[in-house]
């Protein structure tokens, strides 16, 4: 989408602009240390936000909704509890809680898994992003598909989000770091002297 | 203040009651443990922030040994410096050069290398941002007041998957003997995101 303004920097600006959006980040820090979700699970929640309302709200508010419906979704707490604002029953019992001490070691977590098979391209081959259109979860951007590109790098094998997100099985793929000129993706008119790149799954890429 | 993202009035009471109403059910089942999330809290209010990344960047202009291992694996060479706060995999850190600038975004949500920079501004996990970043990053730098040299090209880094990256800034003319804590000054957030320049010497006056 386009036509969403300039770029506005708050000057000096705080980590929270409230201390309820301190508690959103860390309730869903601490409960994504339970292991009940995926990360590619939790995108997918804040993308399947409506779009007006994904828009017009701020970070913490649209993550505080994804927190609040991936809790009940996987049946920590019931709707009514959340209509009633307390808990009415005992809880669950998670795979794992985060200890106070446990927090100074928090780092983001480890996607690199074993690969079931070679990578299918070096660095130097030209490719082409497929025209992928899932409803489902992807992290092909839509301005990156059906482009030509070269691969700059190959990242390793890797947690693959697009069956993460739906509970198909983390399937690792190989990740390259692809890049295009701007004109391919944009046009003609785009900066000749700019080039963007993407961080793409084998599965999105084809031989070009 | 950016309009967009902050909440307003009896909007901003009901999100204040909704967060507290889940952290306390999450609490009450056992689910969480409060001083686990004051802890958080506290990390990235205080431990975590830009000041990391900068003192990565000043290590990396003062030693080329260290700057070397850095541009071939991001991960490593900042876990030696012995942070607190430990990397994760597949941190990739960019340099800027005359011939080209780099800039970092993330279009589909707001992955960000939080463990040398702290938490991403609203700017960067905005509407703004993440459409225009690599549609016009010229006119992106504008809106940050950065005009590149004629002869600059410019990459961006759209952080789509699991690997981050940081931008090592240019070190600005003028530093040369300066010690590692003096350089790490002129290194600011935005210069490691790349939508800024490293600040030059102040000129005495």
């Amino acid at each position: 989408m386009d036509g969403f303004g300039p770029v506005v920097e708050e000057p000096n600006e705080p980590p929270f602009h409230e201390p309820w959006e301190g508690r959103v980040l860390a309730m869903q820090r601490a409960l994504g240390y339970a292991g009940l979700w995926t990360i590619d699970q939790s995108r997918a929640s804040l993308e399947a936000l409506d779009p007006v309302t994904y828009l017009s709200s701020s970070y913490y508010a649209n993550w505080f909704r994804g927190v609040e419906h991936r809790v009940q979704s996987h049946g920590l707490v019931g709707a009514d509890e959340i209509a009633a604002g307390r808990s009415l029953r005992p809880g669950v019992t998670l795979p794992r809680t985060l200890e106070p001490a446990g927090v100074a070691g928090l780092k983001r977590g480890e996607y690199e898994r074993p690969a079931s098979a070679p990578a299918r391209f070096a660095a130097g081959d030209r490719v082409r992003t497929r025209n992928l259109n899932p409803v489902t979860h992807t992290r092909l951007p839509r301005y990156a598909r059906g482009k030509t590109g070269v691969v700059e790098a190959i990242r390793g094998c890797h947690v693959y989000p697009d069956t993460a997100a739906i509970g198909a099985g983390e399937n690792p793929q190989w990740l390259y770091t692809v890049v295009f000129d701007a004109r391919e993706l944009w046009g003609d008119d785009a900066d000749p002297a700019t080039r963007v790149s993407i961080e793409a799954f084998e599965p999105y890429l084809e031989p070009a | 203040m950016a309009d967009h993202d902050h909440e307003h009035g009896s909007e901003l009471g009901e999100m204040q009651l909704r967060v507290r109403a889940l952290e306390t059910i999450l609490i009450e089942k056992g689910y969480v443990d409060p001083a686990a999330l004051d802890a958080i809290v506290e990390t990235f209010e205080t431990k975590i922030g830009p000041r990391n990344g900068a003192r990565v960047v000043a290590r990396a202009w003062s030693d080329p040994d260290f700057k070397m291992r850095l541009l071939a694996g991001g991960t490593a060479a900042v876990n030696s410096l012995g942070f607190q706060s430990p990397v994760g995999s597949h941190l990739i850190v960019v340099e800027n050069t005359p011939r080209e600038h780099n800039m970092v975004v993330c279009t589909l949500c707001s992955c960000y290398p939080w463990e040398v920079l702290g938490l991403p501004p609203v700017w960067y996990k905005s509407a703004p941002y993440r459409s225009r970043a690599v549609r016009d990053p010229r006119g992106v730098l504008a809106d940050f007041g950065v005009t590149l040299p004629a002869d600059t090209d410019v990459r961006v880094w759209d952080s789509t998957a699991e690997t981050r990256f940081l931008v090592l800034p240019m070190r600005p003319a003028g530093t040369e003997g300066w010690s590692e804590e003096r350089l790490a000054e002129l290194v600011t957030r935005d210069s490691m995101i790349g939508t800024g320049l490293a600040l030059t010497p102040a000129v005495p006056s």
